[in-house]
């Protein structure tokens, strides 16, 4: 009996070895799991870091008042100084985006916008502003401001969580379907299916190295985002863990039912980029999903990616435990796993 | 090891499928019996169904129909119990790249209750030397031998083998028969697959040869070569006006031929006596007007057998 159960043990262990070698002996596992994120959270930060901000920029229709105007609006420290423009410039800046706002010199002064575009309604409020200033309007009193850049609300403290999330997508659905359907057409399955080996043990194996990679997998990123851009871990770094670690299984086991039928590679690759790719665009891990529509939101908001991205980043950023949110997202987690694992059990090929 | 009426179709897959639901015969009507200690050869050109056969007698293809028995039971039962007394190696596996010989073996081992050492196997493959290096790293040869160790780790009573040495060098086969032979003469049954010839008369007890899923011929080598009639072969390539009047009925009634059969444009006569038959061979055609522009001998081999048979090249 104790025999029976050290052996079996063994096979697991053996079988999990594999798995393990074969994971980081091959240089593309590395690169996908380590320096892809980090090269794109460096990018990423450096393109949103958050900066002064900056004026706005207008331009002055041609005119006998639009060299006034112009010294008017010079004095701003919220407008660019702007070019005086003839006709069919200021038309073709104005629609190309160059100037947001254009004042004609009339007495009063008009302002040609398009008020769709945000920067232009921003443009009009701070050239108005300076305008009426300038020709000698009294404000009514002068407010203090109190200037915030809270940690945790910057773009890179958005980021960093939904790349974390990414990347145990990608890994789950890469390292665990494109494998094993490596294997099958290798016909390593079907070797293995002629010894005595358990096929439970062959999928605990993938499942296992799965949940130790994390320990290898998880901490280059987020000590580099403390290190490059200071981005802290708000809440509790276990709670943090043992999400990001259903979140690994649960991908697994979609990877698991994706390569189950698979003749070879090359057919899951395309399936992992179909049920990838709209979790990519869709699931907030690069801008919030409040940007898109309520009827499409209550789809998104089931998909196992944005409710693993949700939970990390309130854990991190807002530093909370195990919030209804947190807890839902680990049921929906939970939901998809053990879903896809029943439907592979009817369907996993192993010939 | 018993098989009766073994029966393999396989569906017709593609286009074709959708009108006419006809199947793939792969394996029809097989009969075959392998003695425990037994080395037992499958012969037969590709295509012939013996992959099929030896996957279904391996408990990894389901037959259509028929019934097999190995080590007096059956698979549907006591899958467990034969798993862990068999070995084998299919016609095509690729082990894992970055893993190294002794990794690859201890896994293999793992997942056996009893067995070889890890480096008992290794030694017997001799694969010493290569022990720590990648399988990628490893030459045809060399991975055949691999293979083979992944199924003598479990020290089986009986070991299937598909084409353990296509495309290898004579030195590799030679290696390998040798571990054959090794685990043969230690008790071990055997069932073995090839295109050689060599390989079977010099391996195997017994030969069985397939063509088209059917066993046309089974018995010793020594039995098979004997059932020609006679110990030479003569192959005779002739030209001249008359070529056609050559009638083998005629040939058949010369001194010491026992057979004649046009093959691949020449005239194979299987000849018991050489010295009898061949001035007599000569004759008949310089009578019937033919030069003969090329002919040789050689005694006859299970290959001949195979020709007789079927009228083909056992490789196309
Ligand atoms: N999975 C399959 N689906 C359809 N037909 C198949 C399948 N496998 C084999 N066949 C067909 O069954 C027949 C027997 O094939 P098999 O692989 O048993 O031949 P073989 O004797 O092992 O040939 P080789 O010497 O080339 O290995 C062939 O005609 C082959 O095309
Ligand atoms: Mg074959």
């Amino acid at each position: 009996m104790i025999d029976a159960v050290k052996a079996r043990l063994g096979s697991i262990w053996q079988l999990s070895m594999m798995r393990w070698r074969l994971f980081y002996r091959e240089p593309g596992t590395m690169f996908w799991t380590f320096g892809f994120p980090m090269a794109l959270s460096i990018v990423l930060g450096i393109a949103f870091r958050s900066q002064k901000p900056e004026p706005v920029v207008c331009g002055v229709l041609e005119g006998p008042r639009a060299v006034m105007i112009q010294e008017l609006l010079e004095k701003s420290v919220d407008v660019r100084k702007p070019d005086v423009l003839s006709e069919s410039a200021s038309d073709a800046q104005l629609r190309t985006g160059k100037v947001s706002l254009v004042v004609v010199p009339t007495d009063p002064p008009t302002y040609r916008l398009d008020s769709t575009r945000p920067e232009s309604r921003l443009a009009k409020a701070l050239v108005d502003d300076a305008l009426q200033r300038g020709l000698g309007r009294k404000d009514a009193f002068a407010p203090h401001s109190d200037e915030v850049t809270a940690v945790g609300s910057r773009y890179i403290d958005f980021l960093i969580p939904g790349l974390v999330g990414l990347g145990l997508m990608s890994s789950g659905l890469w390292g665990v379907g494109f494998s094993l359907a490596e294997m099958r057409t290798r016909k390593l399955l079907k070797r293995f299916v002629a010894t005595p080996m358990k096929r439970a043990d062959l999928l605990l194996s993938f499942l296992v190295v799965r949940a130790f990679s994390l320990i290898v997998e998880l901490p280059p990123l987020l000590i580099f985002a403390r290190v490059a851009f200071g981005v802290r871990m708000q809440g509790s770094i276990v709670v943090f863990a043992l999400v990001c670690l259903v979140g690994a299984l649960s991908f697994s086991v979609l990877g698991l039912l994706l390569s189950s039928r698979a003749e070879n590679p090359q057919i899951v690759s395309g399936l992992i980029n179909v049920v990838s790719f709209p979790m990519y665009l869709g699931s907030g891990v690069f801008f919030s999903t409040g940007r898109y529509p309520d009827g499409i939101r209550k789809v998104i908001d089931v998909l196992p990616l944005t409710a693993l991205v949700d939970a990390l980043r309130e854990i991190m950023n807002e530093g909370t435990a195990f919030s209804p949110l947190v807890l839902r997202a680990l049921a929906i987690l939970v939901a998809w796993g053990v879903g896809s694992f029943l439907l592979a059990l009817r369907l996993f090929r192993w010939r | 090891m018993k098989c009766r009426g073994l029966k393999k179709t396989y569906k017709r897959t593609g286009l074709a499928a959708v009108d006419d639901d006809s199947e793939v015969v792969a394996v029809d009507g097989l009969d075959l019996d392998v003695a425990a200690g037994e080395c037992f050869g499958l012969l037969g050109p590709n295509g012939a169904g013996k992959t099929t056969t030896v996957e279904v007698l391996e408990g990894l293809l389901e037959p259509s129909e028929g019934d097999v028995t190995i080590l007096g039971r059956r698979w549907a039962k006591d899958e467990t119990y034969l798993r862990e007394r068999i070995g084998l190696s299919l016609q095509q596996t690729f082990l894992p790249d970055k893993l190294t010989v002794v990794e690859t073996v201890r896994l293999f081992r793992s997942f056996f209750k009893t067995g070889r050492t890890v480096e008992e196997t290794i030694g017997l493959v001799a694969l010493q030397e290569k022990a720590k290096a990648k399988y990628e790293t490893l030459s045809g040869g060399q991975k055949q031998r691999l293979a083979v160790a992944c199924a003598l780790v479990s020290d089986p009573e009986l070991l299937f083998l598909d084409e353990p040495t296509t495309g290898l060098d004579p030195q590799s086969r030679r290696m390998l028969w040798d571990v054959i032979s090794k685990f043969r003469n230690e008790g071990g049954s055997v069932v073995l697959t090839t295109h050689y010839m060599d390989e079977a008369e010099r391996l195997c007890d017994r030969v069985g040869v397939v063509d088209h899923g059917k066993m046309i011929a089974i018995g010793t080598p020594k039995e098979l070569i004997a059932s020609l009639g006679g110990s030479h072969i003569v192959e005779v390539q002739a030209e001249g006006e008359a070529l056609a009047a050559l009638l083998p009925a005629e040939l058949l009634t010369l001194p010491s031929i026992h057979a004649c059969k046009p093959v691949l444009g020449r005239m194979a006569f299987t000849v018991g006596e050489l010295h009898v038959a061949l001035p007599a061979i000569l004759t008949a055609y310089t009578e019937r007007k033919l030069t003969v522009k090329d002919l040789s001998t050689h005694s006859a081999t299970l290959e001949d057998v195979f020709v007789h048979l079927t009228g083909r090249q056992l490789r196309d």
